[in-house]
């Protein structure tokens, strides 16, 4: 079945120039095998879609049950030169969570 | 066990938090982070205007506020407050706080060595884009290393009630106690790394407390009165991160998590002047209300480069507003960015970039937004941004013009004309440690 990210991981989200971060950590511990699985850099590229102009890069973080992903080029310049409202990514956790993810219901124990 | 606490994540952050931290209960130790990366160039522009500005102006006065029981319950005070004129502020902190000893670390700001360290080779690359510094020299408005806690540790065995720091990294004020307190030496790795995430862990104040958390955010109680972060530091780098009784706010091991990988780049490999942090080593457990323990982290050697900071002078951005009203309002609103573009494009404006979103549509999420098809109301908000400040100027005035000779049902103009803004954009750079010498002054 197909459920939102949010149902099972929460996020937060900063900016480092032009490169957003955003932090995806399991509400359970045992389901963070789920994130490492269904949250890969190429879904969450193709997910934010023109919004990301570079690379995803997708870092592990087993004993936190999270993952950090740093999306390249995906703040309109970053820090002083976007134009954006959210110049700082700060929103873009949030979106995230909106990213339906595929799991078998057992798998949610 | 040592109590540092941090009382504001960045100038700008609630003026009470650290007069609270210092009223509601025990602490040794008070960071107050005040300086982002650009600060430093606004800060450099005053200075130049008036040779006893340039420093964070709301320290002085917070000292002054809190002195007396700063005396009373012996808490240290440890900032960056300091600027690009770190003895000026210091100054300004003795004339209202005369009783308080106040010392400067002096060292990071590097805006009049760049030729010498140009002359000797050292080309300060972009770290972004791998551009030479050569490229920009003449527009720097800025330039600072980030030092490490270290010299701020130097600067509190003087026994200073207060520390000004310049640009130091915003890690370093935390550690900067448990160094001092607990002897730790400049190669000990994993403690240094200990103190490092602790800091990081505080560095965004009640960003670890329950501020900006969506772990039940409704549930999480009485933000009005959030208790700013503690860190109960011990001597072999465990510690907890706490918050006053009784104050608002949560501290559990999700709140801290979300922190911990708060502008985070790469986990194994968090890069300080002190050390090189493994975010990947650490074990958090929920140890009582609003505690959390830290233990098991890891830490290796100290890079051979610090880091710069740099400033300069880019361009100009300005950006417009207007409020279009249902029925149709996107309609509306994408009808007139196109009015605006094309008659920008007819008075022959060159823009590096127009940039337009629609508030209450697509803002903040951009494609990814859930679609809004007919909202009641949507603000269009349209940015440029480029070399020529008379463009950009003109830009400004092309706006609200379109109130009367645009779509219809235009509002939210009240304000005028939107300003031009400069940009003054942030280059970072490394350059060898060694051609970095920090010194401690005791100011009287």
């Amino acid at each position: 079945m197909k459920i939102p990210l949010g149902r099972i991981a929460h996020a937060r989200s900063g900016d480092k120039g032009d490169t957003s971060n955003i932090g995806v950590i399991a509400f359970d511990a045992r389901h963070y095998p789920l994130l490492v699985r269904e949250v890969t850099s190429e879904r969450v590229k193709h997910f934010f879609g023109e919004l990301v102009k570079g690379n995803v890069e997708r870092f592990e973080l087993p004993n936190l049950g999270a993952l950090n992903f740093l999306l390249h080029e995906a703040l309109g310049g970053g820090g002083t030169l976007s134009l954006r409202i959210d110049a700082q990514g700060k929103t873009l956790g949030a979106a995230l969570l909106r990213m339906e993810i595929e799991i078998a219901s057992e798998e949610l124990g | 066990m040592i109590r540092i606490a941090n009382g504001q994540g960045f100038w700008g952050d609630w003026l009470e938090a650290p007069v609270r931290l210092v009223e509601q209960g025990p602490i040794d130790y008070l960071a107050l982070d005040y300086l982002a990366e650009i600060t430093m160039s606004i800060l450099q522009k005053q200075k130049e205007a008036d040779p006893n500005l340039g420093y964070a102006r709301d320290f002085p006065p917070l000292i002054a506020r809190i002195q007396r029981r700063l005396i009373e319950r012996d808490v240290k005070v440890i900032a960056n407050a300091g600027g690009v004129n770190p003895v000026a502020c210091a100054r300004e902190v003795r004339r209202l706080a005369p009783s308080l000893k106040v010392a400067v670390v002096l060292g990071d700001d590097v805006f009049a060595r760049l030729d010498e360290f140009l002359a000797a080779g050292h080309a300060m690359k972009n770290m972004d884009t791998g551009e030479p510094l050569s490229a920009i020299r003449d527009r720097i408005l800025s330039a600072n290393a980030y030092i490490g806690a270290f010299a701020l540790a130097e600067a509190l065995a003087l026994e200073a009630d207060v520390v000004i720091a310049g640009r130091c990294t915003d890690t370093a004020l935390s550690l900067a106690p448990m160094i001092h307190r607990f002897g730790w030496k400049a190669n000990e790795w994993d403690k240094l790394a200990a103190g490092t995430i602790a800091g990081h862990i505080v560095e965004c104040g009640a960003q670890c407390t329950g501020g900006n958390c969506q772990v039940h955010w409704e549930a999480i109680p009485d933000l009005a009165n959030i208790g700013y972060p503690i860190i109960e530091a011990d001597h072999d780098g465990r510690f907890s991160i706490t918050k006053h009784e009784g104050t608002g706010g949560r501290v559990s091991v999700d709140v801290v998590k979300e922190q911990l990988l708060y502008e985070l780049g790469d986990p194994k490999n968090y890069i300080t002047p002190d050390c090189v942090a493994d975010f990947t080593s650490i074990h958090l457990k929920d140890a009582g209300p609003d505690r959390v323990q830290a233990s098991g982290i890891r830490g290796a050697a100290r890079p051979p480069m610090l880091k710069l900071s740099i400033a300069y002078s880019y361009g100009w951005k300005a950006t417009g507003t207007l409020v279009y009203s249902a029925p149709q309002a996107l309609d509306k609103a994408k009808a007139a960015d196109r009015i605006v573009r094309q008659r920008l494009a007819q008075l022959g404006l060159d823009f590096e970039e127009i940039y337009t979103e629609f508030f209450g549509v697509n803002a903040c999420h951009g494609p990814v937004a859930v679609p809004n098809p007919d909202p009641p109301e949507v603000q269009l908000r349209i940015g440029v941004r480029g070399q020529d400040r008379k463009a950009v100027d003109r830009f400004t005035r092309e706006l609200i013009p379109l109130v009367l000779s645009g779509p219809p049902t235009a509002t939210g103009f009240g304000d005028g004309r939107p300003p031009v803004r400069e940009v003054v954009a942030y280059w970072p750079a490394l350059i060898p440690r060694e051609l970095i010498q920090t010194s401690v002054q005791v100011v009287q």
